[in-house]
């Protein structure tokens, strides 16, 4: 168990979440939270629930009985264009940027928010294409051209136009090679070390454990398992049962 | 030999410039209708069948305006301003509600709509027709035959408008926010685009553009209560042939089937000749469903 | 373990409301038994749309044209056969509403929801054309009156109609209409339809035609649609292509969607709700009682989505 006077103080709070798709009940009392600058792995088979979690996180699927805090204050129920413009960040699944806008295009549409200098635009702006240099060679091309990974920088990189506290990383390394899968770790890390949390939903059990504090492991809709990364490892009994095939 | 010669002399060249002409021009109005439509229909689903009211309206307002101040391009200003304004407002307060339901409500919901503004309008300007007085007068010299300015300077002022909103859509910061709304609603809201906002804003926009049309239009033929129902088919049909939420292949449909009626218009009424955007769409539902000018899915 | 349905109360209330009926032209003010009548025809004319609407789950403006064929198609029957033959008129409006109901059938049931909707609308509207332009054919813009048939059998029995008479026999045709749709509804057709509106990739993944199915739904629905145009030129003993016009259409949808689609007498309960109303505000607004009915309308598809009857829907239909 975490010993509470480690633990930094609480950004996002899920308490007891319950979500129905229709009539499917798919989260059971999903309770859980991330601190401020931490990174959370959160494991599980597929179809446990652990994108719904993140969905309803970020208000694009609302819960039916349950609290979502944010800093402290109640966020249920706000729409999704409402929490990202208070510090929620979503890369999906499947990326999801808009094909049909270029590089720039997309970046812009984290970019362009009330109360942002030009100035402080540009620097954002700077920060994406220092960080992913593909995408500022590829930066008057749409969207839909670029490959599978350069479209995970991208979507990574919309997100940090939102300057979020934290990003919620729907399985950021499905699908990519091996040398991207480690750029993503890197981006992991650099992203942590500029203060923002992230929540992340990963297959890849061995960079997950790498990657985060600590560790939710779900089950049928529910957090059957919660502790500091530091006490599994790929083979610990618990990863076996809850991941193992 | 004189078969051919005599097949040459009795093709009517100048009417077929007439024609072309004519095609164009109305052409264009469509062109600015349908890309209402177009962009209605692209970014939320929804089939406004209230479209041709819209394009009624403006042309009263249009009316309205001119006889208080006088000025032509005031009432083409003012009218879409409020049409636009009224487009807002019918928006929020009956399309909003049935969001995320089965899209025959709103096909219903705004058909209700075009059935109490017709009758609305009937109510307070009766049914006789008004006249909206084009601001240039004056024809120029085609052949023998004499063209008035005023309808070149109606495919202009479209041209202008549909060519404004393109340059907005490309490369203004909300035109991106549209943009982003169309392609995939649920990403938008989650970069923080108030997607709600974006859908009354762009059904505002098409109203206006239907508005702006129907001033434009207004001196070509009365304006009457009952204008609209005729540009609303007329819309719907090369939305469709043009390809469904394409605005590119609106326009290009727009003007594709303006012109094939104009030239059938030579050589048989009018009113027969508005059979030829059905054959049109007939022949496109057949062979080219998802659309004309629209590259074919692979 | 099947559950005996228990038909006692549908029976019930169905012969009382026939009975009702049928009085009615005998205690009724002359206007009111009009009324009635007219509200039966229209009704006749919703339901069939219902069978597309609440049904297939497949919106249709295209109903004015099967309704205006059958009032020509009678009206053909009437003016060309001498003497006027009642069943002769019949066969001729199902005849041309069927021949418009396979055409509309062929073209559009590949097509989905939004654009299945619209070609109907602009089927109907070149039909509209058609007949509007045709002059020598279909009277144009000042349309076609005939007399009124005999009722009865030729050659065995006829005497001409009285109002009251005209009156049952529609209240037996649309009786008949409604007891016969109900059967289909409740056939393994009817439950093959309903389960295309439910889902149609599950439909089409089990092995059904769906694309046959839904044409015959169509052509099913302008029969039906084709009938109320008979008794409606039978009726007024004229046809005007203003009966064709999508606004009839629109008409009929409103009934099905005030009434409750997918009940089947929803829409007869639509269409006198519908009435009633034009009536009341038309003796306060003269014509513009659109307005008032249009926006109470709107706020039905807002506020009451499932229309009158469809707290009934699932009665109804056991």
């Amino acid at each position: 168990m975490i010993a509470s006077d480690a633990s930094p103080a609480s950004l996002v709070d899920l308490e007891d979440i319950h979500t129905y798709y229709g009539k499917s009940h798919i989260l059971h009392g999903v309770s859980l939270r991330v601190g401020r600058g931490e990174v959370v792995g959160l494991l599980g088979r597929n179809g446990v629930g652990k994108s719904t979690t993140l969905k309803t996180i970020m208000g694009l699927v609302n819960p039916s009985r349950g609290r979502i805090l944010f800093e402290g204050r109640p966020v249920t129920n706000l729409p999704a264009h409402r929490l990202a413009r208070i510090g929620i960040a979503y890369v999906p699944e499947d990326r999801r940027i808009f094909r049909l806008l270029t590089v720039m295009e997309n970046l812009r549409t984290g970019l362009d928010r009330n109360g942002v200098s030009e100035a402080r635009k540009q620097e954002l702006l700077d920060k994406a294409f220092s960080y992913f240099p593909v995408l500022a060679e590829r930066r008057n091309q749409p969207g839909g051209t670029l490959s599978g990974g350069e479209q995970q920088m991208l979507a990574i990189a919309r997100a940090m136009m939102l300057e979020p506290k934290i990003i919620l990383l729907d399985e950021p390394t499905e699908g990519l090679m091996p040398r991207m899968v480690s750029q993503i770790r890197e981006i992991i890390d650099v992203l942590q070390r500029d203060g923002v949390a992230i929540l992340l939903v990963e297959q890849n059990v061995p960079l997950t454990l790498e990657a985060s504090q600590r560790v939710y492991i779900m089950e049928k809709g529910a957090v059957r398992h919660h502790c500091p990364a530091s006490e599994l490892t790929v083979n610990h009994a618990v990863i076996h049962q809850y991941l193992g095939v | 030999m004189e078969l051919i010669s005599g097949f040459f002399h009795a093709i009517p060249y100048e009417q077929i410039l007439i024609q072309t002409l004519n095609g164009i021009v109305t052409g264009m109005i469509l062109a600015l209708v349908a890309s209402g439509l177009t962009l209605i229909f692209g970014i939320m689903d929804v089939v406004n069948f209230a479209h041709g009211e819209l394009f009624m309206l403006g042309a009263y307002m249009g009316v309205v305006v001119l006889a208080v101040t006088g000025n032509f391009w005031l009432a083409l200003v003012l009218a879409s301003l409020i049409v636009a304004l009224i487009g807002a407002a019918l928006q929020i307060t009956t399309l909003r509600p049935l969001l995320g339901r089965d899209p025959l409500t709103t096909i219903l919901a705004t058909f209700g709509i075009s059935l109490v503004l017709q009758n609305y309008a009937l109510w307070q300007f009766g049914p006789v027709p008004r006249k909206i007085q084009e601001p240039i007068t004056g024809q120029f010299a085609l052949f023998y035959l004499e063209y008035p300015w005023y309808r070149i300077l109606i495919a202009v002022l479209s041209a202008a408008i549909i060519g404004g909103f393109w340059l907005f859509l490309k490369y203004g910061t909300y035109g991106i926010w549209i943009r982003a709304t169309t392609q995939d609603r649920v990403m938008a809201q989650a970069m923080g685009i108030p997607v709600p906002w974006v859908h009354t804003a762009a059904f505002a926009i098409g109203a206006g553009m239907a508005a702006a049309s129907g001033v434009l239009f207004g001196p070509l033929i009365g304006v009457n209560h009952a204008m609209g129902v005729d540009w609303i088919l007329k819309a719907f049909i090369v939305v469709v042939v043009g390809g469904m939420g394409s605005l590119g292949g609106s326009i290009a449909a727009s003007i594709f089937v303006s012109l094939l009626e104009a030239y059938a218009s030579i050589w048989v009424s009018p009113a027969q000749a508005g059979i030829v955007s059905f054959v049109v769409l007939i022949l496109t539902l057949l062979f080219r469903p998802t659309g004309l000018f629209v590259p074919t899915p692979k | 373990m099947i559950k005996r349905r228990s038909t006692a109360p549908f029976w019930t209330g169905f012969a009382i409301i026939v009975a009702l009926l049928i009085i009615a032209p005998l205690v009724l003010p002359e206007f009111w038994r009009r009324f009635v009548t007219e509200i039966l025809i229209w009704g006749l004319l919703a339901m069939s749309s219902d069978i597309l609407i609440g049904y297939t789950g497949m919106v249709s403006f295209g109903h004015s044209a099967f309704f205006g064929l059958g009032m020509y198609g009678a009206a053909a029957a009437l003016l060309t056969v001498k003497p006027p033959n009642l069943w002769l008129a019949i066969l001729y409006g199902l005849v041309g509403s069927a021949g418009v109901a396979l055409f509309v059938a062929y073209f559009s049931t590949r097509l989905r929801d939004i654009y299945f909707a619209i070609t109907t609308l602009i089927f109907s509207q070149i039909f509209y054309v058609i007949i509007f332009t045709w002059t020598e054919v279909t009277g144009g813009e000042n349309g076609l009156t005939f007399s009124r048939p005999q009722l009865g059998i030729p050659g065995l029995y006829s005497q001409p109609f009285t109002s009251n008479t005209l009156h049952w026999f529609v209240v037996a045709v649309v009786a008949a209409s409604y007891l016969i749709l109900r059967r289909i509804t409740q056939s393994p057709f009817g439950m093959v339809i309903q389960s295309i509106r439910e889902n149609e990739p599950r439909t089409r993944a089990i092995g059904y035609a769906v694309e046959r199915y839904k044409m015959v739904a169509v052509m099913l629905s302008g029969l039906f649609a084709g009938l109320a145009g008979v008794l409606y030129a039978i009726q007024n003993r004229f046809a005007a292509p203003d009966f064709v016009y999508f606004l009839v259409s629109g008409e009929a949808v409103i009934f099905n969607v005030m009434g409750g689609i997918g009940t089947l007498v929803g829409p007869i309960a639509g269409a006198a709700f519908y009435l009633l109303l034009r009536e009341l505000f038309s003796r306060f607004l003269t014509e513009y009682y659109l307005i008032p009915v249009g926006i109470i309308f709107i706020a039905m598809i807002i506020f009451l989505p499932q229309g009158l009857l469809g707290f009934m829907r699932r009665r109804l239909n056991q």
